[in-house]
C-alpha cells in the first residue's frame, strides 16, 4: 500500500511542480532569460489568494481570474521597461537583473506581510478521500486538478492561437520570425507577461496546500529550475514529465532516506541530469 | 608588473594602516572590506578573466568555514585549520570544475547555485560533525582583550586578501590568465589550437575556490560561531558579482574599488534602513547594471553622459 500512496503523492505533487515551472520555462526557453523573480510572483500569488478569501471572502477560484490579468500586466510591463534594455547582454546580467528584481519584491513582501508562515484554511474544509487505504486530500486534488487545466490551456493557446504560434516561431528560430514580420519585443513581452501569469496561478494553487511566506520563494524556485532541467527547456509536456520526475525521485527518496535528504536528492538528480543529458528527457539540444 | 597592478598592491597597503586610526569598529568594517575584496577576485578568475557565470562563492566560503570550525574543535591550532579549508576547498573545486565547467551559459550559472543548495543541506544533515541546523561553536583563539583580537583577525585577513591579489595577478601575468583569456573569447577556437581547456577551467576554478575558503575559515575563528543558513547564503555569491560588476569586470584593481564601495554602500543601507536593506541592495543592483554596465572603472564624464542619455549602453 506504501508504494501506491507515494505513487499518488508523487502524482499530485508532479502536476503542481509543472504547474510552478511551466511559466518560468516559457521565459527561459523564449526569452533566454533565467527569470529568478519567479519564486516571489509564486508566493506573491499566494498572498493574493490568501488576502482575497480573509478580506473579502472571494474563493481561491475568483483569486485565479483576478491573477491572471494583474500577473500579465505585470510581467509586461516589467519586460518592456526593464528586462527589454539588457535582453541582449550576455547571462550574467540578466542573472543578475533578475536577480536584484527579485530581492526587491521579496524584501517589499517581508516588509508588508511579516516573515510569519500563514496558511489559506477553508471553511467548510474540504476533507479527504480515500480509496482502498489510500488517502488523498480532496482540496489537494482540485488544486491539482487545476494545475493540469493551467497547463492544458498553455499548450492550447501555444498550439491554437495566432500569440502562441508566434512565441513557438520566436523560440525555435528568432530571426527567422523577424522575416515573417514577427515583432519580436511585443512577443518577448507576452511570453514574460504570461511566464507571470502562470506562476501567479501557480501560486494561487499552491495557497491551497502550503503554509505562505515570503521565505518559502527560493523553495519554489529551485523547483522550477529542476523541474525544467530535467523536462526540457520552453515545453508544456517537458515541464510536466520534469514535475512528475522530480516527485517521484523525492516521494521514494523521502520513503527511504528520510525527508531530511530530499532536497539534496532532487538537486544531485539536476547536476546528474546537466552534466549527462542537459537538453532535458523531452527537450532539444541548442538553447543554453 | 603594470602600472594598475601596482596601484592595486597600493591601494591594499593603504588599507593595512586602517587599524593606526581605529577603534574595533573600523576594524570590524576593514575586516569585511578584506574579505569581500577576497570574494571578488576570487570570483574575477572564472567570472571575470575565463567568463563563466559562477555563482559557487557561498558554498566553498560555507565549505571552509566549517572545515575550519571542526577541525578547530578537534583541537588543530588555526594556521592548521585553514591551511586544511584552502587545500580542501582547491582539491574539491577543481575536481567539480573539471565536471561542471563542461556546461555553459545557464546551466553553469545554476549548476554552481545548486552547489550551494547541495553543500547547505548535506552540513545541515551531518548533525554529528556539524552540529546540523543548531550551529556550531568555534573555540576562541587568543581570549585575550576585545581589541587585540579585533587586530589579529583584521590582519589575518589582510594578509590572505595580499596573497590572493598576489596570486591573481600573477594569474593575469601567466599562461593561465591567457588561455582563460582565450576561452571567455571562443573556447571551441581555443580548444581547437591545442588549449587543454578543461584543465586551465579546472585550475581557474580550484583556484577561485580555495581563497574564498580560507576565507570562511577565518571568518568562522573571528564569530566563533557558524551555522549553514549564515555561511551558505546565496547573498555570498551575489555579492562578489555585483562588486566586481561595480568596479568593472575581468580587472582586478577595478573588483577590488568594486568591493570596498560596495562595503561602504552595504553599510550606510544597513545604519540607516535595516528593514529593506536588501530592497535597496536590488535598486542598486538595477542601477549598476542599467546605466553603468561597465563599471566604476569606466567612470569618465563622457561615458556617465552617453551612459545615461545615449541611444544604447554596450554590455561587458
Amino acid at each position: 500500500m506504501l508504494a501506491i500512496q507515494v505513487l499518488i503523492n508523487a502524482l499530485v505533487l508532479g502536476c503542481l511542480y509543472a504547474c510552478i515551472a511551466i511559466g518560468f520555462s516559457l521565459v527561459w526557453g523564449v526569452l533566454n532569460v533565467i527569470n529568478l523573480i519567479h519564486g516571489s510572483f509564486i508566493v506573491l500569488g499566494a498572498y493574493l489568494a490568501w488576502g482575497a478569501y480573509n478580506s473579502l471572502g472571494l474563493s481561491p477560484w475568483y483569486a485565479l481570474l483576478i491573477a491572471a490579468p494583474a500577473f500579465f500586466v505585470f510581467g509586461y510591463l516589467l519586460q518592456r521597461l526593464l528586462l527589454n534594455r539588457v535582453i541582449t547582454a550576455p547571462v550574467l546580467v540578466t542573472l543578475t537583473l533578475t536577480f536584484g528584481l527579485d530581492l526587491i519584491l521579496n524584501n517589499a513582501m517581508i516588509y508588508y506581510f511579516k516573515a510569519d508562515y500563514r496558511k489559506l484554511i477553508l471553511n467548510p474544509p474540504t476533507g479527504s478521500i480515500s480509496i482502498f487505504d489510500v488517502v488523498v486530500p480532496v482540496d489537494r486534488l482540485i488544486a491539482t486538478a487545476s494545475a493540469l487545466a493551467l497547463t492544458f490551456l498553455l499548450y492550447l493557446l501555444l498550439r491554437r492561437s495566432k500569440v502562441g504560434r508566434a512565441i513557438v516561431a520566436v523560440r525555435l528560430d528568432r530571426d527567422a520570425a523577424v522575416l515573417m514580420g514577427v515583432d519580436v519585443k511585443s512577443i518577448y513581452a507576452t511570453a514574460f507577461g504570461l511566464g507571470a501569469a502562470l506562476a501567479g496561478c501557480a501560486g494561487v494553487l499552491m495557497a491551497l496546500i502550503f503554509p505562505i511566506s515570503p521565505l518559502t520563494s527560493s523553495a519554489y524556485l529551485g523547483k522550477a529550475f529542476v523541474v525544467c532541467v530535467l523536462g526540457g527547456l520552453g515545453s508544456v509536456s517537458g515541464a510536466l514529465a520534469g514535475g512528475l520526475l522530480l516527485a517521484l525521485v523525492e516521494g521514494v527518496g523521502s520513503v527511504y532516506l528520510g525527508p531530511a535528504h530530499a532536497v539534496t536528492l532532487s538537486f544531485v538528480l539536476l547536476i546528474i541530469f546537466l552534466v549527462v543529458r542537459p537538453q532535458g528527457l523531452l527537450g532539444r539540444k541548442g538553447f543554453e | 608588473m603594470t602600472r594598475t597592478n601596482i596601484a592595486l598592491l597600493v591601494l591594499i597597503a593603504f588599507v593595512a594602516a586602517l587599524p593606526l586610526f581605529g577603534d574595533a569598529y573600523a576594524l570590524r568594517l576593514g575586516t569585511m572590506a578584506c574579505m569581500y575584496a577576497i570574494f571578488a577576485l576570487s570570483w574575477n578568475i572564472v567570472g571575470g578573466f575565463a567568463g563563466y557565470p559562477s555563482f559557487a562563492t557561498a558554498a566553498f566560503f560555507g565549505l571552509g568555514a566549517y572545515t575550519t570550525g571542526i577541525l578547530m574543535n578537534k583541537g588543530v591550532p588555526l594556521t592548521l585549520s585553514l591551511l586544511g579549508s584552502l587545500v580542501l576547498c582547491l582539491v574539491l573545486a577543481a575536481a567539480l570544475g573539471a565536471v561542471l565547467l563542461r556546461l555553459r551559459g545557464h546551466y553553469f550559472a545554476i549548476a554552481s547555485l545548486s552547489l550551494v543548495e547541495v553543500f547547505r543541506e548535506l552540513v545541515n544533515n551531518a548533525t554529528d560533525l556539524t552540529g546540523g541546523g543548531m550551529g556550531l561553536n568555534i573555540p576562541l583563539v587568543s581570549g585575550s582583550s576585545v581589541l587585540s583580537d579585533a587586530t589579529f583577525f583584521f590582519y589575518a585577513m589582510w594578509g590572505l586578501l595580499l596573497i590572493t591579489a598576489l596570486v591573481v595577478i600573477a594569474v593575469s601575468m601567466s599562461k593561465l590568465g591567457f588561455g582563460l583569456n582565450c576561452i571567455r573569447q571562443n573556447e571551441t577556437a581555443s580548444n581547437m589550437v591545442g588549449l587543454n581547456s578543461t584543465l586551465y577551467k579546472a585550475v581557474a576554478f580550484g583556484l577561485s575556490a580555495c581563497f574564498v575558503g580560507a576565507a570562511g575559515g577565518l571568518y568562522a575563528a573571528w564569530v566563533h560561531y557558524i551555522d549553514p543558513s549564515d555561511v551558505f547564503d546565496i547573498l555570498y555569491s551575489v555579492k562578489p558579482i555585483v562588486m566586481a560588476l561595480m568596479g568593472g569586470l575581468g580587472s582586478p584593481l577595478g573588483v577590488v574599488c568594486g568591493a570596498f564601495v560596495y562595503l561602504g554602500l552595504e553599510e550606510v543601507v544597513w545604519r540607516n534602513y535595516i528593514q529593506i536593506h536588501s530592497g535597496v541592495l536590488g535598486v542598486l543592483i538595477i542601477l549598476l547594471l542599467l546605466f553603468l554596465p561597465h563599471g566604476l572603472i569606466s567612470l569618465h564624464a563622457g561615458k556617465v553622459w552617453r551612459g545615461l542619455f545615449g541611444r544604447k549602453a554596450k554590455h561587458v
